[in-house]
């Protein structure tokens, strides 16, 4: 054990930069010469001279820099007191029991703190590459990229001598039956992802509207009468009773009523399907399924807000405008024996967007 | 003379940190040996240029990402489990929610700093993406994505394309109202599909919509994937920009065989160190006071409400507005539904842009055969087509994204809705040609003007008046800076001419239809004022029309080239095709 670290002269990648020692021989528990072998000042023995320097080591201006340096040291310090004053309204400013005063109270200090430790570590750093270090341009020649003819040729050698010497390209026996194994393999993954879902099956064409089922108001739960409407006019979000936790179901069978002055419903609105001229259509739009739940008064539009499809009310919702191609379906609707508003069947064709099943 | 470190005037530096940094250097290198390589690091010349700096926001907005995201991670729950709410945020009191939202609550009103960090998150992504749109728009025009920097510019598109994914993704996590929204309209989307939509939207959801899986799936995809994706392009897109070296602006000196500028220790640290600064003070401060993605005034997602105007983040504007413009096409296709209303717009415009983006660097290539490298940026106007085409896509996509807010815009100039979307419908078609057009008009008169700086020197604005009484405005010949700028134009093109010589054979790659396509492209591609050549008059003037466009090309050739024009181009390489 010598602690050389001498390179045998004929290892490969070495014996043509013809080093004869980078560190010489030296007793262990001894420091090392660095004097001799420092990488920032005196080179290495038997190296050529360090290049002449490129960088000048003065700002032009003595005077000018002696301000910058004090402008930077301010503003590193100024940094400093912020990043204190982070933590210190880390630590000093709650936010549970104070509500939501105390939140805006504590984001504003550690925001603030955080803003001004961070532009001030800026702006300190580019006042001391303008003003303290010297200017320079250096010129780097650029090569073009590609290899020498020599060494592309080597390389292709390299490669054919690899292909060659592994039998890849002798044996294709070996080469068919790998690339054989390798193709179930990468179709496995894609299988495994089968089960990441159940099969649409017709799930598509239903929602849980059943004949007999209760129209609730959406966020009160209340099951509805006509009698309840004192004016025509507002739409009203309604859905299935018994369901309103149930997001999966709601997302289909959301529904929406407006009730209209006689005589206002027109073709091809089915007023069988109407209770007293009130009228429920599905709520999911039939472009991309967003809830439609604008809807003006005098002119009976319902739109969208996502894609401004325009449902004419007084006429089936059909559609007036927009990227929706079909009328939002009509709930049968009817009234129970306690005189409440309850659908008379599912809808009779799938709500919401389109897809390739639906036909 | 030393300077007030003691370093004596030849600049060798001594003393205690001297010393450490030599043990350091000599311990490293004894097992590294990296002392050459990083010698060569450390003095590594980059070019300087404020547009130079749009992919450093980028980057730097990444960084943030990833360490604002790591700290959200650390308090948000990932889970469609419903809870009810109690919580600083009395207006919710007793709610029902899932447990993401209700997490994301707790993240801005019960932990420290959280609304801060969540904030900032936010600020960060859109300014990602802004940056990385400004970013590509600046590798566009400039000509930076030919030979050999293809690699890279297709890594921006796939980075773009990620960076939209990830950031729907993630603003879709809190599972708040407004992005529960964009997740049924995502649902909406891949259902259209045809063939596989339905089950691609069942596979994603776990079943129907919205299901119980899909936050912690999208959670997944959001913290490690994608990001691991990013991560990995962004280092080899450093890796390649680093290793073909950067390219620089048209200047005096600069050529295509070398790169001037300052290294990279001290300068280029220092300075790059300074922007990272910047960009996370400047992002502290709008998480300090521009309040974005406000959730709780949101409320938690149920699919049968929505808020109005509702809208998605900035980047996923076009995407909107394409959806919003289309008109409400569908085929019944042998009992099936093909809902074009839908497939269209979802991949369509985008899918334009995209492709064509990432083709256009070998369509151009491929037509004017030129296979050289290019170092040296070119100046927009110099390429008109180019920049023409650059802008007819910056028309396309803010047609499109201004579309994704007609409902705004309709509000604040009260014009109808319809008639903003029946614009658009016309607007999508007309204004990339109006775009292209005007712009290589523009472009071409830059270009005259140009010739006419360099050949009778730009005007000072000083009028003198003769003896004779008449009023002359005095010229002067243009700075020799601004001189190497403006002779760094180069002829685009190098594909053979039409036909070689007086027999008018044509020459081989202009043969055959497809020949006939290239030389068209070509024609097109390299329209071009000629420049400037020496003698005062001729091709200075009188370009107003079309027909001296292959004189473009030869009017560069080395031999009539200016004094001062640097002559180190590439020889065309005609070997390659």
């Amino acid at each position: 054990m010598s602690g050389t670290e001498d390179y045998p002269a004929d290892l490969p990648g070495h014996g043509e930069e013809a080093e004869p020692s980078r560190a010489p021989h030296r007793v262990i528990g001894t420091p090392p010469p660095a004097e001799q072998r420092t990488l920032l000042g005196t080179a290495v023995q038997d190296s050529p001279p360090p290049a002449p320097r490129e960088l000048p080591s003065d700002p032009p201006d003595p005077v000018k820099a002696k301000r910058a340096e004090r402008i930077v040291a301010a503003l590193f310090i100024l940094s400093m007191l912020a990043g204190i004053g982070f933590i210190a309204a880390y630590i000093g400013l709650e936010v549970n029991s104070g509500g939501l005063d105390a939140v805006f109270r504590s984001n504003l200090a550690l925001g603030v703190s955080m803003s001004v430790a961070f532009l001030a570590l800026g702006v300190g750093a580019v006042i001391w590459v303008r003003s303290l270090m010297p200017d320079v341009e250096l010129t780097e020649e650029r090569h073009p990229l590609a290899s020498s003819e020599a060494d592309r040729a080597a390389f292709k050698e390299t490669f054919e001598e690899g292909a060659d010497t592994s039998q890849f390209v002798k044996r294709p026996l070996l080469r068919r039956t790998l690339i054989a194994a390798s193709i179930p393999l990468g179709l496995a993954p894609l299988v495994l992802l089968r089960d990441m879902g159940p099969l649409p099956g017709t799930s598509l064409r239903h929602t849980v509207w059943r004949a007999g089922l209760r129209l609730t108001l959406a966020g009160s739960n209340q099951p509805i009468k006509p009698e309840d409407f004192n004016t025509p006019g507002s739409m009203i979000t309604v859905i299935p009773q018994g369901y309103q936790d149930d997001d999966n179901a709601i997302a289909k069978a959301a529904v929406i009523i407006i009730k209209f002055e006689p005589g206002q419903l027109t073709h091809p609105t089915n007023m069988n399907w109407t209770v007293d001229n009130i009228v429920a259509y599905s709520k999911i739009c039939t472009h991309v399924g967003c809830p439609v739940a604008l809807y003006e008064q005098t002119t009976h539009h319902i739109l969208c807000p996502c894609h401004q499809s325009t449902f004419d009310a007084t006429a089936g919702a059909t559609v007036l405008f927009g990227p929706a191609p079909r009328p939002l379906p009509q709930l049968p609707m009817g009234v129970d024996s306690e005189g409440y508003l309850i659908a008379k069947h599912d809808f009779y064709e799938p709500v919401g967007p389109s897809f390739w099943e639906r036909g | 003379m030393s300077t007030p470190n003691g370093a004596p005037a030849n600049g060798q530096v001594e003393g205690p940190v001297a010393k450490l940094l030599d043990q350091t250097g000599v311990f490293l290198d004894d097992r590294l040996r990296a002392a050459k390589s990083t010698r060569t690091f450390l003095r590594k010349v980059f070019p300087d240029h404020w547009s130079f700096l749009l992919g450093e926001i980028a980057l730097y907005s990444f960084i943030i990402l990833l360490l604002t995201g790591t700290f959200l991670t650390l308090f948000f729950k990932p889970s469609m489990n419903t809870v009810v709410y109690h919580g600083v945020y009395t207006q919710l009191d007793g709610v029902r929610m899932s447990e993401a939202y209700a997490s994301t609550l707790n993240i801005s009103f019960d932990v420290r700093g959280g609304l801060l960090m969540r904030q900032i998150h936010h600020w960060a992504a859109d300014l990602f993406m802004a940056a990385l749109i400004a970013h590509m728009l600046r590798i566009f025009f400039t000509g930076a994505y030919r030979k050999p920097r293809e690699f890279n510019w297709l890594i921006g598109i796939v980075l773009f394309t990620l960076g939209m994914l990830e950031g729907l993704f993630g603003y879709s996590l809190p599972d708040d109202l407004l992005s529960g929204t964009g997740l049924r309209i995502t649902e909406g989307v891949a259902l259209g599909i045809p063939i596989v939509g339905t089950y691609l939207s069942f596979f994603l959801f776990g079943g129907q919509f919205p299901g119980t899986d899909i936050i912690p799936r999208l959670y997944i995809i959001h913290v490690l994937l994608i990001p691991g994706l990013l991560l990995a392009l962004i280092t080899a897109h450093l890796f390649f920009m680093f290793h073909q070296k950067h390219t620089q602006m048209p200047g005096k000196g600069h050529t295509n065989t070398n790169v001037v500028g300052q290294p990279m220790y001290p300068y280029f640290m220092a300075k790059t160190g300074a922007w990272f600064m910047f960009i996370f003070g400047f992002l502290a401060v709008l998480g300090t006071f521009a309040q974005i993605n406000p959730i709780w005034l949101y409320g938690p997602y149920t699919p049968a409400a929505i808020s109005a105007g509702s809208q998605p983040d900035f980047y996923m504007g076009p995407l909107e507005g394409s959806l919003r413009m289309m008109p409400s096409w569908t085929w019944d296709l042998a009992g099936h539904t093909v809902a074009w209303n839908v497939v269209i717009p979802a991949l369509v415009p985008l899918g334009l842009i995209f492709t064509g983006a990432a083709l256009w660097p070998f369509i151009e290539r491929w037509a004017t055969g030129d296979y050289s490298e290019h170092h040296v940026n070119d100046r927009p106007r110099n390429a008109a087509t180019r920049t023409g085409i650059g802008m007819a896509a910056i028309a396309f996509y803010g047609i499109l994204w201004l579309e994704g807010a007609n409902d705004v815009i309709a509000d604040h100039l009260d014009i109808s809705l319809y008639l903003t979307t029946e614009i658009a419908r016309y607007a999508i078609f007309i204004g990339p040609v109006v775009a292209y057009w005007v712009t290589k008009r523009i472009c071409l008169g830059l270009q005259r003007k140009d010739n006419e700086s360099l050949l009778h020197g730009y005007e000072t604005g000083i009028i003198e008046m003769t003896p004779e009484g008449e009023f002359i405005e005095r010229h002067a010949p243009v700075p020799e800076e601004q001189r190497a700028v403006l002779l760094a134009k180069r002829p685009v093109a190098e594909l053979p001419a039409p036909s070689d010589g007086d027999d008018e054979v044509p020459a081989p790659a202009t043969r055959g239809p497809v020949g006939k396509v290239r030389l068209a492209l070509a024609r097109v591609i390299t329209e071009q004022v000629p420049a400037a050549t020496g003698d005062g008059h001729g091709n200075g003037h009188g370009n107003g029309h079309h027909e001296p466009e292959r004189a473009a090309v030869t009017a560069g050739e080395p031999g009539k080239a200016l004094p001062g024009q640097d002559e180190a181009g590439d020889p065309p390489d005609s070997g390659s095709h």
